[in-house]
């Protein structure tokens, strides 16, 4: 046995992110969601959500969201267990209603991420970030 | 912007290339031995810029052959598009004659045969007498090297990428992307390109604790060169650290990071940049698409997926250049620039045709110098081959069989897994096999061969992982390479499929019985992206399969079915 523990281990979360993403998760980021937006409609354009197409590390992705003139902007791993990521809230002082930083993702999933604007409507922006076990560039 | 009559001049420059006018018929040519230099590196100097473009060397500093592949398949947008046609379709497309140098240089069949006759391809020594004309017409033509240059050979191996840089250094190019470099380590990378006499390039490589800008790589580079503000911008390989060890390169990340691309592009028009040219290591279908998405780019200089195009592809008012790889093709691309835009280009891809180039002496001398102290390990004859010996090809290639074989026997194995690269050199029938020759095909940074139980639910799970690496529709989603080999095992791919349903029919081939997914099985491979990875080094592995069997046979593998083409 050449492969060590900790590879194994590592080899291991690999195959148990393929499934893990079952519909009851989806539920839970829909329920958060929900709460969030109270319910209302959630139209597109005015947020930008940066992240990368495939994580480096799936233990720290980089994020990065923005939406000018948005009173409060949540982010959620639809994919987690635990979908809540973050909610960044901005007071009227603020220069910029933007943030970033590092999420953990538990396997390839949707992030999204939805602006509250000062007028009370919703915009939201998604993006797929892809958690892949690794192998060989050309 | 760019007109009909732009078209017309890249298809002469295509109809060149392929011999059907311009100068004659390369096919007679040859066979009369009178295929020249001047017909290869003919070309009408035009507009007032001149690019060079070399990429995915490999450390391939001598001639070599090197078969391109048969299958090389499309999905998405990309489905049936070049690069993904191959052999008499291709032929079709571009004009080329059965036979002809241009069918020998650029598709794979009868390769064996043409080989005979048109000889090995690349050579530094034959680049450099290449890039010394284009610079006899245009002395101010810019060399760019695409990257995956340290890398590929026993002496790169050995000598940690310093043969590669010596004999690069002396070409004066004058910027380079990255991407194997890295796995020499981050510290070794640091310390050449501290050292290097020209830009390193990559608006995407990034520092990863704080996913800021890397210091020691900019972005972009200007060039003022025939009265032209040029830009010249870097694109690292985007996912090394998942492709490769990630833990060879802690302080780097990378990405494709598309809206700092779209930064840079329009900081330097900003800046006064009339021609904006993105030297990139993203592969072939990832510079289609981000050429429709980012504005304001002349030309893409692409690299990373080996392919060879005798025209440049227009996306919007971008032109995509793909220039082979291994040392056998240099792309010369001459621009129109005034009033701040790309008027028009032409273009030639010009194939090194080790026996047709004289070689620059110069060149030549330094090359042997770099493999001097290694010579008597480098021509050892391990030994002979039957068979054709080829990597390329989305599945299958018989030196991937035969390093599969290798995997299994030497390592006691129920399967076998090797890495789906695209890099390394061929071998023709009744060639001999040398050290050198089994270390074009496996040399890195981490080669150890590990054997260890998978059960045949993981197996299931890896193929899955890989095959959307390759089949994702998206190509941001794409890593370039190929599906991992397998030996001892066959299976039925449907590349139409989404992720967890493309792999199915998994066969344990000693056996004939299906694979039990619950079942655990031996399994043997090699470059693992782990750290802690033990294992014997496949070169070493390999050339003891290669030692007992002294001549090796290999049948071409059916091990693969693929549906949904």
């Amino acid at each position: 046995m050449d492969f060590t523990r900790r590879e194994t281990l590592a080899l291991g979360a690999g195959a148990a992110l393929l499934t893990v993403l079952p519909f009851r998760v989806q539920a839970a980021a829909d329920d958060a969601v929900a709460e969030f937006t109270g319910g209302a409609d959630v139209g597109e354009g005015g947020i930008e959500l940066t992240a990368p197409e495939i994580a480096e590390n799936g233990n720290t992705v980089p994020i990065s969201v923005s939406a000018p003139g948005a009173a409060a902007i949540i982010v959620l791993a639809t994919g987690n267990p635990t979908p809540g990521v973050a909610t960044f809230n901005f007071g009227p002082g603020a220069a910029s209603q933007a943030a970033s930083t590092r999420i953990r993702l538990a396997g390839t999933q949707d992030v999204v991420a939805i602006a509250k604007m000062a007028d009370g409507s919703f915009v939201k922006a998604s993006s797929t970030i892809k958690v892949t076990i690794g192998g060989c560039g050309g | 912007m760019i007109s009909r009559r732009d078209f017309l001049q890249v298809s002469m420059a295509a109809s060149a290339m392929v011999g059907a006018s311009g100068f004659g018929n390369w096919a007679r040519l040859a066979a009369q031995q009178s295929l020249t230099q001047d017909d290869l590196l003919q070309f009408d100097t035009y507009g007032n810029v001149s690019l060079i473009h070399i990429t995915d060397i490999h450390a391939q500093l001598k001639p070599i052959f090197f078969r391109e592949p048969e299958i090389n398949l499309g999905v998405g947008d990309a489905f049936g598009q070049v690069p993904h046609i191959t052999g008499a379709d291709f032929r079709k497309l571009y004009g080329i004659a059965d036979g002809s140098p241009s069918a020998y240089a650029l598709t794979y069949n009868d390769f064996t045969s043409l080989a005979q006759t048109y000889g090995r391809v690349g050579g530094m020594d034959r680049v450099s007498t290449v890039i010394n004309a284009i610079r006899a017409d245009r002395p101010d033509a810019l060399l760019l090297d695409g990257g995956d240059t340290w890398h590929g050979s026993y002496t790169c191996h050995q000598t940690q990428g310093q043969d590669v840089v010596n004999v690069m250094n002396a070409l004066k190019p004058d910027a380079m992307t990255f991407h194997w470099e890295f796995t020499l380590g981050s510290d070794r990378v640091n310390e050449i390109v501290e050292g290097l006499p020209f830009a390193a390039l990559g608006q995407n490589i990034f520092d990863a604790e704080w996913d800021e800008p890397a210091e020691l790589f900019k972005p972009y580079k200007f060039f003022e060169r025939g009265g032209v503000n040029i830009a010249v911008i870097g694109q690292a390989f985007p996912y090394m650290p998942i492709a490769n060890p990630r833990w060879m390169f802690p302080e780097y990340s990378f990405g494709i990071r598309e809206e700092n691309m779209q930064a840079m592009v329009d900081e330097v028009r900003g800046m006064g940049a009339e021609c904006v040219v993105v030297l990139s290591h993203n592969g072939f279908d990832v510079d289609k698409k981000m050429a429709g998405r980012v504005t304001g780019i002349d030309v893409i200089l692409s690299g990373h997926t080996h392919d060879a195009l005798p025209e440049p592809v227009l996306v919007g008012e971008t032109i995509v250049v793909a220039s082979g790889s291994n040392g056998k093709f240099v792309s010369r691309v001459d621009l129109d620039i005034r009033d701040g835009r790309m008027m028009g280009f032409r273009h030639k891809l010009i194939p090194i045709f080790s026996d047709v180039i004289t070689p620059d002496p110069v060149i030549t001398q330094l090359i042997d110098e770099q493999r001097a102290p290694y010579l008597d390990q480098l021509t050892e004859v391990i030994g002979k081959s039957d068979s054709l010996l080829y990597r390329r090809g989305n599945f299958n290639g018989t030196w991937d069989d035969l390093i599969c074989e290798a995997l299994i026997q030497e390592r006691d194995a129920d399967i076998s897994m090797s890495p789906g690269v695209r890099w390394g050199p061929s071998i023709l029938p009744g060639q001999d096999i040398t050290r050198e020759d089994i270390w074009n095909v496996t040399s890195m940074s981490y080669g150890q061969a590990y054997r260890t139980e998978m059960t045949g639910e993981f197996i299931h799970v890896i193929l899955e992982d890989v095959a959307d690496n390759l089949f994702n529709t998206d190509p941001y989603y794409q890593q370039g390479g190929d599906m991992v080999r397998i030996g001892g095992m066959g299976y039925r791919i449907d590349i139409s499929k989404p992720q967890g349903s493309r792999i199915s029919d998994m066969t344990l081939l000693k056996t004939g019985e299906q694979i039990d997914a619950s079942k655990t099985y031996q399994v043997a491979g090699w470059a693992s992206v782990n750290e802690g990875t033990e294992g014997p080094m496949i070169w070493d592995v390999v050339e003891s399969h290669i030692r007992k069997q002294g001549t090796v046979s290999v049948a071409p593998h059916e091990n693969v079915k693929v549906s949904g083409v």
